[in-house]
């Protein structure tokens, strides 16, 4: 008996991807009785689901960010690599490499096998477990950055540009504008394996998740709260020479004022392309992305071997056309409520509104 | 030992999201200090535009990708990214093992002599060579396309801060050395004596002058000062001598190119100081006409008679080779006057004395100066050598009472730097009938009280966000003061302002009331 092709069973919705035989949704944009759960961002983890399975580290993110009463009606937590039957369909979560917690959900059918990445990267990451490429017939890509302009450097040099900018301006400030999830934990430990051991001082916005990476296991060092403001009023702004890491944005609010001449820096794969950087203010934009960047994509596409590669989100043109010139079949899937992925989002750019005099 | 284009491109793109000028010269001096010669002197020519090669096409750098590209791909790249220097440097393939990358010496030098037919060959190599930063760098350099927002003036205040030397004595000595500077750079590391012009056209640092303030009015006597009208033109130096001719402008930008007219009548040799002006059978014309025929590089035949330009002479620095500057004004009038005598140049007049036997008098003068060409009074101590730089106590300026209207909010931006925080730039509007129009915009003229009452005003009454802008209500008027009004064909209203700043905020005055552009167009030619 041949094995069926995945479009048999595997089901594309208005509230997402549904496995038919198994009853359940993976990463549903609405309410759903049964949902896997790639990994806890706010695009792929809704809240009012009555039954979630994911890794307990994405279930505590759910619990942390939505509360635990709209984190599922019932929580169960998945060991990576271990196997789940439900009704025929074997289920197993595989590290994606993305943010902590963060897997691929492998799905097998008589015989036939699906791999849904979610979101991942193929660069190191100190803060969560590497992407593990499994062979399969359908293999489910996000292509947030599928276009040849999109190389994400590594890592460690951006880093140092950031570190020489601290030496250069040693009376100013550096404010980085990452998201809470995932951006601000790999930007720490990426800071601490560089040797920075300063406390690293942050915005409100972001104390509740570092916490919780802390108590997940994954070592942050010293991170204090951005001091208030001493003197009302006053210009007597601080945290010369120190790195605050605050919500994109947070530094064009009153906020600031608490800092030393805020140098504006910014971390994201869009800062790639240096005229958006720079019609957004950005004074040191660090290209760091938690996504695979153009030839991580087309790699990965070639790792697992498969045939045929369904794309969620994205630049599907591009990518469908280059895995087309590699003799793979590519469908864009066109998924409702993915593309703001929250880990990469920037300000918005400025229009001209008015003439300078 | 060659330093690296990695560095240069480093520099670049800290200096292209810099927008604060301290940041910017933070980043130059640390340049100057890290860079070995000649990288560092190169790298400050390109910046300041005065490297000299022939510039490769955008056509011929498209064509070297294209061979190494799919043709699709770079399409859907361009057109996503938009700008093709950018789009060629993310896309460039390299190699699994670059060679090691070429030093910006090497490059400049390379492209200086190579013939134009080696240089596609040459660039190739490069790109394969280099990261992104890297090759954007390279194909902007080729490609003549380096805007940084760095000028000559910033570059020689960088040089000045980092090595001590007041900033006259190094405008001096930049203007008497070539690309990569290193005569200059000997000097100011302490290796060897200061470059001399030495009779070569080179820029002399301007003296300048301080707004003049109601209490300084004391200090001023027909016995010890002299005054002149302050015309509306930009200042300029005419250098000229065996070595050459120049047309400096006050900041030592070279404007010899723009203003041919004035190049060719300057038939004397000597440096004199005065104003640049578009003058029709003596008359001198409003800005705007002079506005036509600056930051042109080209300029028609049909341009020089439609806009005629000349000078008009406020002081001599040099007669022939003999440095006139340690004399007091009145000598240096005298000497002025004899030397227009002597060589009487087409196209240079003499700026009158404005006498007055007693200040009041000169408030008068001031008041009613209605000719448009004039900004104001010049207060100059008789005795004053010509002293480089803006020194307090010998040259004041006394500005023309300003032009107001009533203007309503429009947008705020967030400023930069210590400002960023706050919405500091401020574009504003008359009524058009029902609508407004935007006029202007001004980041200065309040106090800091002022600016965090504005700022708060603009954080409760906005209506929509661009970005770092925000749209406010029309809810606000401001008292906005300025020194002109001239037609412009870049506004939508037809209308700009000269030097704008925010004179008050007119909370009590409803929108309605504000005033109309009609208001704003009588004034075009009164100022
Ligand atoms: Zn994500
Ligand atoms: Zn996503």
């Amino acid at each position: 008996m041949t094995s069926p092709h995945p479009d048999t069973w595997m089901r594309v919705t208005p509230k997402g991807l549904f496995c038919e035989p198994a009853g359940v949704y993976i990463d549903p944009s609405r309410a759903v009785d049964r949902a896997i759960i790639s990994h806890g961002h706010s695009d792929h983890a809704r809240p009012g689901h009555r039954a979630v399975l994911a890794t307990a580290e994405t279930l505590a993110i759910m619990r942390a960010r939505m509360g635990a009463d709209r984190a599922g009606g019932s929580q169960q937590a998945m060991a990576l690599g271990a196997p789940l039957d439900i009704n025929g369909v074997t289920i197993r979560l595989v590290p994606a490499g993305h943010v902590l917690g963060s897997a691929q959900v492998v799905l097998e059918w008589r015989g036939s096998r699906i791999v849904v990445s979610g979101d991942y990267k193929r660069a190191a990451d100190p803060t969560c477990a590497g992407f593990e490429p499994v062979p399969c017939d359908v293999f489910v890509t996000e292509a947030t950055f599928a276009l040849p302009v999109f190389r994400h450097p590594p890592a460690a040099g951006e880093i140092q540009r950031l570190l020489a900018s601290i030496r250069l301006f040693p009376e100013r400030c550096h404010v980085i504008g990452v998201y809470a999830l995932g951006k601000a934990q790999r930007l720490i430990a990426l800071l601490r394996q560089a040797g920075w051991e300063r406390p690293i001082y942050l915005h409100g916005a972001l104390i509740a998740l570092c916490e919780l990476y802390e108590s997940l296991g994954v070592p942050l060092g010293p991170l204090l709260p951005v001091p208030p403001l001493q003197k009302r009023g006053k210009a007597e702004a601080g945290l010369a020479g120190e790195i605050v890491l605050a919500p994109p944005s947070a530094d064009s609010t009153p906020w600031s004022r608490r800092l030393a001449d805020p140098v504006s820096c910014a971390a994201s794969g869009w800062l790639r392309v240096r005229q958006r950087a720079k019609m957004r203010g950005i004074e040191l934009p660090l290209v760091i992305s938690d996504h695979a960047d153009w030839d991580e994509l087309l790699a990965t596409a070639s790792d697992v071997q498969a045939p045929e590669v369904w794309i969620t989100h994205g630049r599907e043109d591009a990518l469908a056309y280059a895995l087309g010139t590699r003799g793979i079949r590519a469908r864009a899937l066109h998924l409702v409520g993915r593309g703001e992925d929250e880990d990469e989002a920037l300000p918005e750019a400025a229009p001209e509104p008015a003439p300078a005099a | 030992m060659s330093g690296s284009l990695a560095a240069f491109a480093d520099l670049l793109e800290r200096l292209l999201f810099t927008q604060g000028r301290n940041a910017k010269l933070a980043l130059l001096r640390d340049w100057f200090a890290s860079q070995p010669d000649p990288d560092r002197g190169i790298g400050l020519a390109a910046i300041t535009g005065d490297l000299g090669f022939a510039t490769a096409k955008p056509a011929m750098i498209r064509a070297l990708v294209a061979e190494r590209t799919d043709p699709m791909l770079f399409d859907l790249s361009y057109d996503y990214v938009g700008d093709l220097a950018e789009t060629v440097a993310l896309l460039w393939p390299a190699p699994e093992h670059p060679e090691p990358p070429p030093g910006l010496a090497d490059v400049v030098a390379a492209l200086e002599l190579a013939p134009r037919a080696s240089v596609p060959a040459m660039l190739a190599d490069w790109l394969d060579r280099l990261d992104v930063s890297g090759r954007l760098a390279l194909v902007k350099l080729v490609t003549g396309g380096l805007r940084v927002g760095a000028s000559g003036g910033l570059a020689r205040m960088a040089l000045a801060e980092w090595s001590g030397r007041p900033v006259e004595e190094v405008e001096e000595a930049w203007h008497a050395c070539l690309p990569p500077y290193l005569p200059l750079f000997d000097w100011l590391e302490g290796r060897g004596p200061r470059p001399d012009a030495a009779g070569a056209p080179v820029f002399r640092p301007l003296m300048l002058a301080h707004p003049l303030e109601e209490a300084d009015l004391a200090a001023i006597a027909p016995e010890t000062h002299r005054a002149e009208w302050k015309w509306d033109g930009i200042r300029v130096q005419a250098c000229a001598g065996p070595s050459g001719r120049r047309l400096w402008s006050r900041s030592g930008e070279d404007l010899s190119a723009a203003f041919p007219e004035i190049v060719a009548a300057m038939e004397f040799s000597g440096v004199v100081d005065g104003e640049l002006l578009v003058l029709r059978d003596g008359v001198v014309a409003p800005f705007g006409d002079l506005q036509q025929r600056l930051n042109r590089k080209i300029v028609t035949p049909r341009m020089q008679k439609e806009f005629p330009a000349a000078v008009r002479l406020y002081d001599i620095l040099f007669d022939g080779a003999e440095d006139l500057r340690p004399l007091p004004f009145d000598a240096r009038r005298a000497r002025l006057e004899g030397f227009l005598a002597t060589h009487a140049p087409a196209r240079f007049d003499l700026s009158p004395l404005v006498p007055f036997a007693e200040v009041e008098e000169l408030a008068v003068r001031r008041a009613t100066a209605r000719a448009e060409a004039i900004e104001g009074l010049m207060l100059k101590r008789a005795d004053s050598a010509y002293v480089a730089g803006r020194v307090k106590g010998l040259w004041w300026k006394w500005k023309r009472a300003p032009l107001s209207v009533d203007c309503v909010l429009m947008y705020a931006q967030r400023g930069h730097g210590k400002r960023s925080s706050y919405y500091s730039d401020y574009t504003f509007g008359l009524w058009r009938g029902e609508e407004l129009v935007p006029v202007g915009k001004a980041y200065s003229g309040f106090t800091d009280v002022e600016l965090v009452w504005l700022d708060r005003w603009v954080r409760a009454h906005t209506t929509a966000r661009f970005g770092p802008v925000r749209e406010v209500e029309k809810a606000l008027v401001l008292e906005v003061v300025f020194d002109a009004a001239q037609p412009s064909s870049r506004h939508r209203s037809g209308l700009a302002m000269r030097f704008p700043r925010i004179a008050r905020i007119r909370a009590d005055k409803p929108a309605a009331e504000a005033d109309r552009l009609e208001v704003l167009a009588a004034m075009v030619g009164k100022g």
